[in-house]
């Protein structure tokens, strides 16, 4: 189970982590899941082998301050999470502006819970499992 | 993107990508290197060249089936990773593990970790020009490789993990046999070693290369051998997963230097470590179940943490109650390991690059997932 | 400085570690995942495998009556032999030739 999570709001979040790493935590990841009305994101640090998560609920549409100017190791997800769940992010060391993971014909924000992508070939129709179906694995 | 890495700087400087495509590289990374004559002044990533969506397959395959999806989420440390979602699973769901599931988890993880930093050992000394040692070491990997297809039936995708246990038993035959392996490892690397250890020409293009200095790996988040390298002694072993805690604890092997050689030498170190722990493991196995069988579907969310042979594997593992898993998300210790790549290479000749950056062990396939 | 020396020595007198792999093949290893096999008459059709797939790699059909496997597929995990209520599922050690 997740313990130590403290609920943010975008405002104060790199106030916050200014102060985290302050007390000498690692930055470990950020982990963003889509809720349907809200990108749910959860920032991880390692404080002495201890794991302490911040909880912000961003809404769609919303951009998020980035982390970078206060650890740089964040500018990596950070581009992810840009990609791949089409969040604006801003104030990124490195910015690339979609670019990162994603290719020009790429599908838009992936990862977010639309219908349409990644179907799982066992719900269609037998005549379409012929093609070339997204949903095997390799 | 290109436009602004060379406009920032004077003209004399020189942008090079450095890969997708490039000898030393088994997996597609680009590196454009910003080169001030033969001397890097800045480098910038660019991946995405094996992209693979798994974390959104892994929402429309049920959450058995993950395991083996998981499992290919690494061509070379794949029970790492069924390991690591098989034990997230297992605490969503409060399954308690036979003991003797355990002990076999440690046999095949530190057999994957020792066939995982041979094959590093190897492709280091190819990036460093020593074909002779690749070989060598490649050669000394294959026994591993054969004993794991006679303990678990394939070469590297065990596929023996599964949620409540392992799969596969070991009977007595089988582990003297890998235990005849192991000595038999260990006695061939004796004659190997010390050449990577302290040969001249090796230390010449090791020694002093790719500095990272503790408060740096610290900083920019570095995990495993990288930062064990530098002198921080991480190891998430230490938490006592699987039977890690019966066996007597790890003290995780560090060096001080911060530089290639040492985190090479962190490899080398943890090789016998990690034969030390097989044998410990097989030796302290207990007789009864290997695995218990598991109802009900993952509900609620847990966040697991793992030491892989290239540092800290976190999953976020997010269940709804059904048989599909609300969010998978993996984070792999290159990806953990890119920022402190990036802070290495300014400073380095363009002749160091491709040992520095084989130095940290990347696993491209891992970080894109 | 020359550590390697009788290491080097060794190799030139002794067979060499590689196959001469077209001409002579490794044996099959009792117990290895090689590749998936049907007992087709012992089957019943139940669809049990093709539903626990990881890799959508089978395809059982009711009417008529069929079992296919989509060799290019199958990632010979060994699942399907697990879950098989008939057991008619066997994997065999051998890989299937390229």
């Amino acid at each position: 189970m997740l313990t130590n999570v403290q609920e943010i709001t975008p405002d104060r979040l790199v106030g916050e982590v200014a102060l985290i790493k302050g007390q000498g935590c690692r930055f470990v990841t950020v982990t963003c899941t889509d809720l349907g009305e809200a990108h749910d994101l959860i920032y991880h640090f390692d404080d002495q082998g201890e794991l302490r998560h911040l909880r912000l609920k961003l809404p769609h549409g919303a951009t998020l301050p980035s982390l970078s100017g206060v650890w740089f190791a964040a500018v990596i997800i950070e581009n992810e999470i840009q990609d791949l769940f089409g969040i604006t992010v801003t104030g990124m060391a490195i910015d690339y502006k979609g670019r990162f993971l994603l290719a020009e014909s790429s599908p838009k924000a992936p990862f977010n819970k639309l219908g349409g992508i990644a179907v799982d070939v066992r719900v269609r129709p037998p005549a379409a499992t012929e093609a070339a179906a997204p949903g095997g694995a390799h | 993107m290109q436009t602004t890495a060379t406009s920032a700087f004077p003209t004399r400087n020189t942008v090079i990508p450095f890969g997708p495509q490039h000898p030393v590289l088994p997996e597609p990374l680009q590196l454009r290197l910003v080169l001030e004559d033969e001397r890097v002044v800045e480098a910038l990533p660019a991946i995405g060249y094996c992209h693979r969506g798994l974390e959104k397959i892994a929402e429309k395959k049920d959450f058995i089936q993950n395991v083996y999806l998981v499992e290919r989420i690494c061509g070379i440390c794949s029970f790492m990773h069924s390991l690591t979602y098989c034990q997230g699973i297992e605490e969503l769901m409060k399954v308690d593990v036979p003991s003797r599931a355990k002990h076999l988890r440690v046999v095949w993880a530190e057999l994957h970790r020792m066939h995982s930093h041979l094959l590093f050992l190897g492709l280091v000394s190819d990036a460093f020009g020593f074909e002779n040692l690749f070989m060598q070491l490649w050669r000394v990997r294959e026994h591993i490789l054969e004993i794991m297809e006679k303990t678990a039936g394939a070469r590297i995708m065990l596929s023996v993990c599964s949620i409540g246990g392992v799969r596969r038993d070991l009977d007595d035959g089988q582990m003297a046999e890998v235990l005849r392996v192991l000595d038999r490892v260990e006695h061939e690397l004796e004659e190997i070693l010390p050449t990577l250890m302290n040969d001249y020409s090796v230390r010449q293009r090791l020694c002093g290369v790719g500095l990272l200095s503790p408060d740096k790996a610290h900083d920019l988040g570095a995990v495993g051998p990288t930062a064990r390298a530098s002198g921080i002694p991480m190891d998430h072993r230490q938490t006592g997963y699987a039977a890690y805690g019966d066996l007597g604890g790890v003290t995780p092997v560090t060096e001080t230097a911060g530089d290639c050689y040492a985190r090479i030498m962190i490899r080398v170190r943890e090789l016998h470590q990690s034969a030390e722990f097989v044998r410990k493991a097989i030796q302290k196995i207990p007789a009864g179940p290997i695995a218990v069988p598991v109802k009900g579907n993952p509900d609620g969310e847990v966040l697991v943490r793992m030491e892989q042979p290239r540092g800290e594997l976190i999953f976020y593992i997010k269940g709804n109650g059904t048989r599909n898993l609300e969010r998978f998300r993996a984070r792999t210790p290159t990806f953990a390991n890119l920022p402190a790549l990036l802070h290495m290479l300014p400073g380095c000749q363009l002749a160091d690059v491709p040992v520095i950056i084989l130095s940290i062990d990347p696993c491209i396939s891992c970080t894109e997932r | 400085m020359f550590t390697l020396i009788g290491n080097i020595v060794r190799c030139l007198f002794r067979k060499p570690v590689t196959r001469l792999y077209p001409v002579e093949v490794k044996p099959a290893v009792a117990g290895c995942r090689g590749q998936l096999h049907i007992r087709i008459e012992e089957c019943i059709f139940c669809g049990a495998c093709q539903r626990r797939c990881p890799a959508n790699a089978i395809t059982v059909g009711k009417q008529p009556k069929s079992w296919t496997l989509d060799p290019y597929r199958c990632i010979v995990c060994g699942y399907c032999v697990e879950v098989c209520p008939k057991k008619c599922l066997v994997m065999r050690p051998e890989h299937f030739k390229p």
